[in-house]
């Protein structure tokens, strides 16, 4: 049911962790539902440096933190804010219909994230 | 099976016995005429279909002509129930069953509720056991139909199913038992139980897949399911599936020859298991009745994780068990039992069950107890809410 590339994510995710002074995070999802995601970023000259996530879920949930973390390094704060659950679902080659939910999630974490970041900002102004 | 494959998912289907299948093969090609001709070729299908009706009746200490094969568990149900309700509609339209039953009792219940009937469905505790006492209170003078589980398919739970039976006869309300997970596991004489009806299903016990039987006792009202011909005493239509129903039969004649001696070994092996996944790893529970239990059934519940990660982990190191979570049962909502057990969502989306069979060895339960704490180390390590979240429920 899973393509092999959601399952390479899934056996050997990347960017797995948490930083210990992040920049922004975010976490979406709760644990009734089964699904809990958790991105931390280090941001410099408006790009993500680095990204770190952590996953409570299935298999897609995984694969799909793991694969939002790759498409968002490197990003600019606002190129990475587009980056939206069929972008993940395309370049993890599909998902199950059912599992679509779950890849909402970690494009949403990722924002929540990158909004984190941003009220910081404008907080320390 | 494929070599190194640790098979513990008995409970989902079983590998068919070597000498089952043998014994269908010629049913195939061989005898292959249809039992209701009347030329030797169709009595030698007859002679087949006959045997196994009878092999079946051993196992079930009943009478032969009490027994009549189905295309499984899931039909056999479905008759019961909806052809208990649709006989006894002048008599009353109340039916009661469980929370934690199959979902082939379960939406066929929901099915009659929708055209009419209704439906009290008893509660079960955090063991999943059922109390008799809530089945004696729901019964009402419309009460048409009794249908309790003998043993849950998830967490393995056998119900008291003796007592329920006392209490339906006494009540003169027919009772139905899907005892889909108990027969040829454990002793499921309908005598014993007190049953008028009892489902079961072929594959569960190293038999083939897509043929079960239903057990109807003498003098039992219930309308005929399939329409047709006047196969089976003219209650349920269709060419006899002849290999699957002497594949049937056979696995019955094992089960008979090994049922005491296989739930002996399967217990050693389940508290091996079972004690070995408690000792090893932390912020674990186990769930289910600690005595009245299937024999080979594990489940457990683990903090922090989900079902089909664990599931899918340990699929990687060739080891297949199944999962109560919502991701493995296509919904949004964890297993229905779990919930019915009063185990909070949370904790049931970490679900996992290992139900073991036949072939097992005790250096495979070895194997699963070296492979599976890393597995879920790993997981945990991923988590954003392992001991993170307070989940009070495992601090017991």
């Amino acid at each position: 049911m899973y393509s092999q590339k959601v399952m390479e994510h899934f056996r050997n995710p990347h960017n797995v962790g948490e930083f210990e002074d992040p920049d922004g995070v975010g976490q979406v999802g709760n644990p009734q539902c089964g699904d809990v995601m958790r991105i931390g970023i280090k941001v410099q000259e408006d790009r993500i440096a680095d990204i770190r996530f952590q996953t409570l879920g299935c298999a897609a949930a995984i694969a799909t933190s793991s694969m939002v973390t790759d498409l968002a390094k490197g990003k600019t704060l606002d190129e990475a804010s587009k980056i939206s659950r069929d972008d993940v679902a395309h370049e993890l080659d599909g998902l199950p219909a059912n599992k679509m939910h779950c890849s909402n999630l970690a494009a949403d974490a990722l924002r929540e994230a990158i909004k984190d970041y941003r009220d910081r900002q404008s907080k320390s102004k | 099976m494929k070599k190194g494959l640790i098979y513990l998912d008995h409970a989902a289907t079983t590998p068919m016995d070597v000498s089952v299948h043998r014994e269908m093969g010629q049913y195939c090609c061989l005898f292959f005429g249809n039992p209701a001709t009347l030329y030797s070729l169709g009595r030698r299908s007859n002679e087949g279909v006959e045997k196994a009706r009878a092999e079946v009746a051993t196992l079930l200490g009943s009478s032969p002509d009490e027994v009549y094969f189905t295309s499984g568990g899931t039909e056999s149900d479905n008759w019961a129930i909806q052809g208990t309700a649709f006989s006894h509609m002048e008599k009353g339209k109340h039916i009661i069953t469980s929370t934690i039953e199959h979902h082939a009792v379960l939406d066929t219940c929901k099915f009659l509720e929708k055209i009419g009937f209704e439906v009290t469905y008893v509660p079960v505790d955090a063991r999943a056991l059922i109390d008799p006492d809530d089945v004696r209170r729901a019964i009402r003078k419309d009460t048409i139909l009794i249908s309790i589980m003998h043993a849950n398919n998830e967490v393995g739970t056998v119900e008291p199913i003796a007592e329920i039976g006392k209490i339906a006869r006494k009540a003169g309300v027919p009772f139905h038992t899907d005892a889909v997970q108990t027969v040829g596991k454990i002793p499921a004489k309908v005598d014993e139980l007190g049953v008028d009806m009892l489902s079961l299903s072929g594959h569960k016990f190293y038999g083939p897949k897509g043929v079960g039987a239903m057990y109807i006792r003498k003098g039992t009202r219930i309308q005929r399911f399939m329409h047709g011909g006047g196969q089976e005493h003219n209650k349920r239509a269709g060419t006899h599936n002849v290999q699957g129903i002497v594949g049937v039969g056979a696995a019955a004649k094992l089960a008979v020859e090994h049922m005491s001696e296989d739930a002996e070994r399967l217990r050693k092996l389940a508290t091996k298991l079972n004690d070995g996944l408690l000792s090893s790893i932390p912020d674990i529970r186990s769930n289910g009745h600690p005595e009245n239990k299937l024999p080979g059934m594990v489940h457990v519940c683990l903090e922090g994780i989900e079902g089909e990660a664990m599931l899918l982990c340990l699929d990687a190191e060739d080891i297949c068990v199944s999962s109560g979570s919502a991701c493995t049962t296509g919904s949004l909502d964890p297993s229905h039992v779990l919930l019915a057990m009063g185990m909070p969502a949370e904790v049931a989306h970490g679900s996992i069950r290992f139900s073991l069979g036949r072939h097992n060895t005790e250096e495979e339960i070895d194997r699963v107890l070296e492979v599976f704490p890393p597995i879920v180390r790993k997981l945990r390590a991923m988590s954003p809410t392992y001991h993170k979240t307070n989940l009070q429920t495992f601090r017991k």
